[in-house]
């Protein structure tokens, strides 16, 4: 059956967006502004108390928007490689320390700027093997920049209690002195509380769009997706953001009511795992353009800025239901400790990507769940030599996928690292797939 | 309707040419050169010669492996997964799963009692799994392809080698060498090697009896041996045609 589309009216506004914040973070000296650097995952919420004049700069988006310019990303590579550093590590994490030694600023078009504007401190977390070595390594490739990592592995959302969201909470508290003191500006935690209720709102709100991607015909396919969950990992805690995924959500909610596709011909609906190979996006219009096959997101694309419900309260079932806003939960937030504890628990328990890094388990009812709601025929998996921490229980998802008739194919590649990647033989994984279920191309 | 199908494989190039009834009019299987056109011609002459046909005989051509691109007038295209699975469960019905080592990869189908794939898994970019490792350790040991397989039957005791690189089991084989390790006791260390890095790719799919063994290496004795003693179960070899040809057996009868 044919189907209407259209391009997305608020598409523009994410991408021109995402361009400003690479251009205020390269700029914010020019405007007696502070940048910091981070894990996207990072307490975003807690340095825009410093300011409004306050500019991050991610490391995981960065690193992947090195590895989409191929060219310069294979220079980052190559060159932190020659500082002894091993090609097995984190792929974002090499080419933004790539970037740093080469003294080269990539933007969000592609153009290349010098010097790597540094940060006045770097401010993280700490779940994967990488994150908090990550930024205290870049401290020193910058000439010792002051770093600040936060332990937030205190095990899944719904094994919560009340002393292991102090203890995030804690490490918190103790930040914003810590930064204070390193910047010379006093906190404002007027401008912390409206990060924090901004946050809750946008990341709620894409989980909301992504729920809507259970339409038929799908109003999103996940390359498009891309563009459009990334602000969440940039800049959550501006309101900005978060008006941005009201309109989207208006406009993709429009699209389901009126039976607007994200392609003409929707002939086979799957979900994908693991951060994709940025530099081989053409994998996703492969399928959309040879199969008429949609990928309807990833528990990646979902889960990373997503605010979800997660495991039910005895850990059996995966729920994907978006997770409540401070005013949907009936909570006012009226000073910095009531933030602080906000901000920490809505993430250690509903920032789904969080949850299965600490049981397979988790990761296998996450993906199935998925396949589930999502109405998904199968699901492809990238076997990401990127990520240690995202690709930890890939195969044995695969198994259980398997194991309850869902078909699965997995790739090897790597998000970050264009060399480990092999198009040839992934189109043929591809081919081979759709040929084993006997779904024909259409082209 | 006589169909020919074409296997463009990195290292051999195979045609099997097939009439409705399913039967091998001809075949051949020939070193793939650099021309890949030119091989494909050559070996379409080869099994046509076989089959005493001409190119006006064939009704159809199906193209798979890796060079199938190299096969510009092939009426369709298949994958080598699906050919495997369709030329194993014609030549085995009962196999269920099917392992085949080429040169340059292996892999391994699941087939259903109905022939459909239910299942497949490739090793991907990796040589230890590869027809082209033996290659390179015939080298080292200085001994015919053809004795290599043989040898590893004569040895009387097991040499753990490192299954999960080709350089490093390289640098082992010249240490067991230097160790002066006998041939035989290094052949099966090899193969078992290949063997270990092939079944764990089997095992992503589930071993399931009948297991059948295509692709080069299942001419190799003593790989076939170490596959036995790695699954645990007996391992089965096409009896009725050589078993590099089944994929190429296959892409034909996926055209009748």
């Amino acid at each position: 059956m044919e189907v209407k589309v259209r391009p997305l009216d608020c598409w523009d506004d994410f991408k021109k967006y995402r361009k400003k914040y690479y251009e205020n973070y390269l700029e914010a000296k020019d405007k007696g502004g502070i940048r910091w650097a981070g894990s996207a995952w990072a307490f975003d919420p807690v340095p825009h108390g410093l300011g409004e004049d306050v500019y991050s700069l991610t490391g995981e988006p960065y690193g992947a928007t090195c590895a989409f310019f191929q060219d310069f990303s294979r220079e980052c590579l190559e060159n932190i490689e020659r500082q002894g550093v091993a090609r097995d590590l984190c792929g974002y994490m090499r080419n933004y320390w790539g970037s740093i030694v080469l003294d080269k600023y990539l933007l969000a078009d592609g153009t290349l700027v010098e010097p790597f504007p540094k940060p006045d401190f770097n401010f993280t977390i700490h779940i994967c093997c990488s994150h908090a070595k990550w930024y205290h390594f870049a401290a020193e490739l910058e000439g010792g920049i002051p770093t600040y990592a936060v332990d937030i592995s205190v095990g899944p959302g719904y094994m919560l209690d009340d002393k292991k969201i102090e203890y995030v909470v804690r490490q918190l508290k103790d930040a914003i002195p810590w930064m204070e003191k390193i910047t010379g500006r006093e906190y404002n935690d007027e401008l912390l509380i409206k990060a924090v209720y901004a946050e809750a709102d946008a990341m709620s709100t894409w989980a909301k769009i992504c729920k809507l991607n259970q339409a038929k015909p799908a109003p999103l396919e996940e390359k498009s997706m891309f563009s459009l969950y990334v602000l969440n990992l940039i800049n959550r805690g501006d309101p900005e953001v978060a008006k941005l995924y009201y309109k989207l959500y208006d406009e993709v909610e429009s699209r389901v009511k009126r039976g607007i596709g994200a392609l003409t011909y929707e002939q086979f609906r799957f979900l994908t795992d693991n951060p994709p190979p940025w530099a081989f996006l053409k994998v996703y219009r492969y399928l959309e353009k040879e199969y008429a096959a949609v990928s309807l997101g990833a528990i990646y694309t979902f889960g990373l800025g997503g605010g979800w419900i997660g495991m039910d309260e005895k850990g059996e079932k995966w729920i994907w239901e978006p997770a409540p806003t401070p005013e949907e939960a009936g909570v006012e937030i009226t000073n910095r400790d009531e933030a602080l504890r906000w901000t920490a628990e809505y993430n250690l328990r509903y920032r789904a990507s969080w949850q299965h890094e600490y049981s397979h388990w988790i990761r296998k009812q996450e993906t199935y769940q998925m396949v589930k709601d999502w109405k998904a025929d199968a699901m492809i998996m990238h076997l990401n030599r990127g990520c240690e921490l995202w690709n930890m229980s890939t195969l044995e998802v695969r198994d259980y996928l398997v194991k309850n008739h869902v078909p699965t194919a997995t790739y090897e590649g790597n998000m970050a690292d264009p060399r480990d990647f092999d198009e040839a033989r992934t189109f043929n994984v591809i081919d081979s797939f759709m040929q084993s279920l006997g779904i024909e191309k259409i082209s | 309707m006589t169909v020919a199908g074409i296997d463009v494989g990195s290292k051999f190039t195979k045609v099997v040419i097939l009439n409705d009834s399913k039967e091998i009019l001809g075949y051949s299987n020939i070193r793939t050169g650099i021309d890949h056109h030119k091989t494909v011609e050559e070996a379409i002459k080869e099994a046509l010669k076989k089959a005493d046909l001409t190119r006006d005989d064939i009704n159809k051509y199906v193209a798979t492996g890796f060079g199938k691109i190299s096969v510009p007038f092939a009426d369709s295209e298949i994958t080598q997964v699906v050919a495997a699975g369709k030329g194993a469960y014609f030549v085995w019905p009962t196999a269920r799963t099917v392992i085949e080592v080429g040169a340059e990869e292996s892999r391994a189908v699941k087939v259903g009692e109905d022939g459909n794939i239910k299942d497949f898994a490739l090793a991907d970019k990796c040589a230890a799994g590869a027809g082209s490792f033996v290659d390179a350790m015939v080298r080292y040991l200085e001994v015919p392809l053809e004795e290599f397989g043989r040898i590893s039957l004569e040895a009387k005791e097991s040499v753990p080698m490192n299954a999960q690189c080709v350089i490093f089991a390289e640098s082992e084989v010249v240490s067991l060498l230097h160790a002066n390790y006998p041939k035989p006791e290094i052949s099966r260390a090899i193969h078992d090697a290949i063997a270990d890095r092939v079944a764990s790719i089997a095992r992503r799919v589930g071993i399931e009896d009948d297991v059948l063994l295509i692709g080069g290496l299942a001419n190799d004795i003593g790989f076939i041996d170490s596959m036995k003693r790695e699954l645990g179960t007996e391992v089965y070899v096409p009896d009725k045609i050589a078993p590099e040809l089944v994929p190429a057996l296959g892409a034909a009868i996926a055209e009748l």
